[in-house]
């Protein structure tokens, strides 16, 4: 067989993805108008769970594609479950939202599919253009996401908004990829790190594209200092689209700034890029912790709160060990739970106009007209605050416990104490809902498949979600342990 | 099985609790019902424990170990002595809490009820635990519930109240936190009998030490991070007080005897005068604090910062008395402090304030009442026969051996506590009613005697016969003493002039050389 269809087979769920886009496209427009979105949506989730099981197949241990220009592994493969489901749930929580708003088109879920084609190649490049293709597949669909709704105008200035800064920050990283292939003649992770550990001398060229490629990449996380368009697009863009950016693209992204610094940049100079992460940590778990406490609008107290998180992540992957990785890929599982669960309680509510919620006083004695939805935001929110017996706690648990392996004590001291600011907010939405007398009667919207994932998504949460520890924890430890060749 | 067993019976009642079909009378109805069968059970299993227990061995007994979320904690489960007689105080108290809110709590009855039984299994998981993790986590899950009852069926201050509640504690544990994952990391191991016997560096202790001072002194709460406590208190309703004066404050003392002492031997005798320098000013300015206090509930809540300051100045005497002391005095305050809150409650409930002017008389009016009123003061001054003489004495008795100089100061404690309790209580039965309406209050109905008198006959039990208290715990109170024996002591200033003890047993030598 050509090398090329080896290598088609070995990228299967970017293979179902691509055509399964592309088909998807075709169906939505010869769908009968009315139905077009609907049977597009749940075609989109059947492509992704088919993408799913092209992974079931995959052999063990790491193949190589394209000339080494992807690869397929236990990492690769973790991620692509997390960002799959992500993207599924994404696709079918913006459902009910795109029927009422009016701005119900089919194209949503196809760029759904595009953008989600973009963060499995992410997981799985081996390559900084791979890298680069990637990357930029994952953020043109979202930028046209951001500003789905078009005729809200604070949806079209948050679609401008990430689009400027977006293109800037991939501007940066390009010329970090080019400096790092100035400096060590090659694009190819592996090969990059052969040069790099063959120095003796530490190359401060090498130096400029790192810090380069991390400025770009913090950009995509939404790591401090290059944070300030979330708050802003989280607000700007429609719930539903809010929620898909908080969840599939941080896991995409956060992997892929794993799988970069510890395939490429080992050994030496791994002290180098761990001060920088150390600063990016601490600086978005604190800006992350302390900037929320402010917010009235819940989207961007939601929006802190991942910025918060992210901080909370990149902890794991600052030691650069097996266990850190570990952590970091348990801490983006139970993250991703928890602000899908969230974001959902929040599509579900409706002001009794019919609008939808967005000002925490609205959530104002929820414990009382929605006893159970108002449960479930406290079990994400006293999760996200990472109070124990919850499942959130854990992965915190999980990051600290790496770095303080790798003598980070000062680290975890500060991400501690960080996290206690960081509870104070999560309180206070737990304070209106359940301590305040209820002002305006939220209905729910109703949809039972919403309904059903923000029940699973609690469940997960709540302390019987502890019991997945152990079978998760194998596996993360399993997908780290494909970074760090034996 | 057992400890599991009663872990897990309060979380399912919780939930059959919260998820009950029905009108919201009905719904009311069932959940007390519920709650005190479930906490009546759990007294009962209680009671079959202690009658199990192995008393002779330090050893953890009817232990459990399944590997359930692995890598991070095991549900590792065992008791000592300590252990069940701290459980025992927990499910002692809570029908008794159950009962005290039977009328008292009319809003979400469910949700308190489920939220009370949470508190239970969570009080029980924590002295169960025998993974350090373990114990973490369920001393820090306290937080939710305790949070969602003062804020949810507080009074006029309760958010405020709650948030400090919740915020004071959790910064105090995560540096445990911090401390504990270096600690497992270091020892390879976060089984708790492990750990005690595990030697860290001297240097390494210091820090560990005052980490876990951090989160077991506000906890505790010792003075100066004690200011929590009266808001929490005040703002709690009567059973969330008791339940928080009872058992949490307990946290703090327990975690200093399981983790500080054996596990920081060394820590913990160079750093004595840290704690007995907070024990003592926690007991004269809290006193004094307590004696010029216009609410009934902020006053007993200072009085409770005292009293737990002689738990940490009888710990740190790093003797047997001292420790066994504290123990009892623990259990003593337990009840003490809990039926005084129930005391209050009782008279809330009639006319809903706590101010201390608005009452008189009432050993006219309420005579019952005062009479309950009247012993439960006496215990926690600490007269003979009362659960509180026997803790006070052993407290004494093994600071007087580490340092006759803060005996001397906290035995003032013992008078300024006497007269604000005496003074409360002046005020409070004697004279004359302050208004028509606190002469029309209604004496003990038979609920609320059903309430107090099971802890008037547990504090007379443990004031006369303290033995059956005291044996359990015996054995592994000796093995935390022998791991602190041979540590070197911070220099303690014993030979003061102030201090009347010393030149007696001193003297004869000291004289006879000095004649020469």
């Amino acid at each position: 067989m050509h090398p090329i269809f080896t290598s088609i087979a070995i990228a299967g769920p970017e293979t179902v993805l691509t055509l399964g886009s592309l088909a998807a496209l075709m169906l939505g427009t010869f769908s009968a108008k009315g139905k077009a979105l609907t049977v597009t949506s749940l075609f989109a989730v059947a492509i992704l769970a088919l993408a799913g099981f092209t992974l079931l197949d995959a052999p063990a241990g790491m193949t190589r594609a394209f000339d080494g220009l992807y690869v397929a592994d236990d990492f690769s493969a973790f991620l692509k479950v997390i960002i799959l489901a992500a993207s599924a749930a994404s696709v079918l929580l913006a459902l009910p939202w795109l029927h009422e708003s009016g701005a119900g088109r089919f194209e949503y879920p196809v760029l759904m599919l595009l953008a989600t084609l973009g963060m499995t190649i992410m997981v799985s490049a081996n390559d900084l253009l791979t890298l680069y293709v990637g990357l930029e597949l994952a953020a043109l669909p979202s930028y046209v996401l951001a500003a789905f709704h078009r005729q809200d105008d604070r949806s079209a200035e948050a679609g401008l908004k990430y689009f400027v800064l977006g293109a800037l920050a991939s501007g940066i990283l390009l010329y970090g990829v080019t400096l790092i292939y100035g400096f060590s003649g090659s694009t190819q992770l592996d090969v990059i790190a052969g040069v790099v550990s063959g120095q003796t001398e530490r190359s401060v060229g090498l130096l400029f594209g790192i810090v380069f490629i991390l400025a770009g990449l913090a950009f995509k996380v939404s790591a401090v200092p290059f944070h300030m368009w979330t708050p802003d697009v989280y607000e700007g863009a429609p719930t539903p689209v809010a929620a898909f950016f908080s969840a599939a693209p941080k896991a995409a992204a956060l992997g892929l700034l794993a799988r970069v610094m510890i395939v490429a940049f080992p050994g030496n100079i791994a002290a180098d890029w761990q001060q920088i992460l150390i600063f990016i940590a601490i600086a978005s778990m604190v800006l992350g912790a302390v900037a929320a406490v402010a917010q009235t609008n819940i989207k961007r107290l939601l929006a802190y709160s991942s910025i918060a998180n992210i901080g909370f992540a990149l902890v794991g992957l600052t030691p650069g060990t097996p266990a850190g990785i570990s952590a970091l890929l348990f801490y983006v599982t139970v993250y991703v739970a928890m602000t899908l669960g969230s974001f959902l309680v929040v599509l579900q509510l409706r002001r009794p106009d019919g609008s939808p919620v967005e000002s925490m006083a609205d959530f104002a004695g929820l414990s009382k007209t929605q006893p159970k939805l108002a449960a479930a935001l406290a079990i994400f929110m006293f999760s996200l605050a990472g109070i124990p017996p919850l499942l959130g706690f854990w992965p915190k648990f999980a990051v600290f416990q790496a770095a303080i392996a790798s003598g980070l004590i000062a680290l975890a001291l500060i991400g501690f104490v960080a996290s206690v600011i960081a509870a104070f907010y999560y309180l206070r939405l737990i304070k209106i809902m359940y301590f305040d007398e209820p002002a305006v009667s939220l209905a729910t919207e109703g949809s039972a498949v919403n309904g059903t994932m923000i029940a699973a998504c609690a469940l997960f949460c709540s302390p019987i979600g502890m019991l997945a520890i152990s079978p998760l924890v194998a596996a993360t430890a399993r997908a780290a342990a494909a970074l760090f060749p034996a | 099985m057992i400890l599991s067993f009663m872990i897990l019976l309060p979380v399912v009642a919780a939930l059959v609790v919260a998820t009950l079909p029905g009108a919201d009378a009905e719904r009311a109805g069932r959940a007390r019902v519920v709650a005190l069968a479930t906490t009546l059970v759990e007294f009962a299993l209680g009671i079959w424990l202690w009658t199990q227990f192995d008393q002779t061995t330090a050893a953890f007994q009817f232990t459990e170990n399944l590997p359930l979320f692995a890598p991070f904690l095991n549900w590792s489960l065992g008791i000592d002595g300590i252990a069940l007689m701290l459980i025992e105080l927990s499910v002692f108290l809570m029908p008794l809490c159950i009962l005290a809110s039977w009328v008292a709590v009319k809003k979400r009855v469910p949700e308190y009820m489920a939220a009370f039984l949470l508190m239970e299994s969570l009080m029980i998981g924590t002295f169960a635990a025998r993974d350090m993790f373990l114990f973490y986590l369920f001393f820090e899950g306290g937080l939710i519930p305790m949070f969602l009852i003062i804020g949810i069926w507080g009074g006029a201050r309760r958010i405020y109240a709650s948030y400090k509640f919740f915020l004071y504690t959790l910064l105090g544990s995560v540096l445990m936190l911090v401390a504990m994952l270096w600690m497992v990391n270091f020892a390879g191991s976060a089984d708790i009998g492990v750990l005690s016997r595990t030697d860290f560096p001297k240097e390494a202790q210091f820090w560990l030490f005052l980490a876990f001072f951090a989160s077991f002194a506000v906890k505790m709460p010792m003075w100066p991070v004690h200011t929590w406590l009266p808001d929490a208190h005040v703002e709690a309703p009567t059973a969330g007080s008791v339940i928080l004066a009872g058992v949490l404050l307990k946290l703090g003392g327990y975690g200093f005897i399981r983790f500080s002492l054996p596990m920081f031997p060394d820590a913990s005798a160079q750093l004595i005068w840290l704690v007995f320098g907070l024990s003592m000013v926690a007991v004269v300015y809290t006193s004094l604090v307590a004696l010029v206090q216009q609410d009934m509930k902020k006053l007993i809540a200072y009085s409770s910062v005292a009293h737990m300051a002689f738990v940490t100045s009888g710990l740190f005497a790093l003797n047997t008395q001292g420790i066994e002391g504290a123990m009892v005095m623990m259990l003593s305050h337990g009840l003490v402090s809990g039926a005084l809150f129930l005391c209050v409650g009782v008279i809330y409930d009639r006319l809903h304030t706590r101010e201390i002017g608005r009452y008189g008389g009432l050993a006219d009016t309420m005579p019952k009442y005062a009479l309950v009123l009247l012993f439960f003061t006496m215990a926690s001054v600490g007269l003979p026969a009362t659960s509180g003489f026997v803790a006070e004495f052993l407290v004494l008795l093994g600071m007087y051996q580490t340092s006759t100089w803060a005996t001397f100061v906290l035995t003032t404690g013992i008078i300024l506590g006497a007269a604000y309790m005496l003074w409360l209580y002046a005020r409070v039965a004697y004279g004359k009613a302050a208004g028509d309406d606190t002469r029309a209050m209604p004496d003990l109905s038979p609920r609320e005697i059903a309430i107090l008198v099971p802890i008037i006959l547990a504090t007379l039990w443990m004031g006369i016969y303290p033995k059956s208290f005291q044996a359990p715990m015996k054995p592994a109170i000796a093995e935390v003493v022998a791991r602190l024996e041979g540590r070197e002591l911070a220099t303690v200033p014993t030979d003061m002039t102030l201090s009347p003890a010393l030149p007696a047993i001193a003297a004869p030598a000291h004289a006879a050389e000095s004649h020469h």
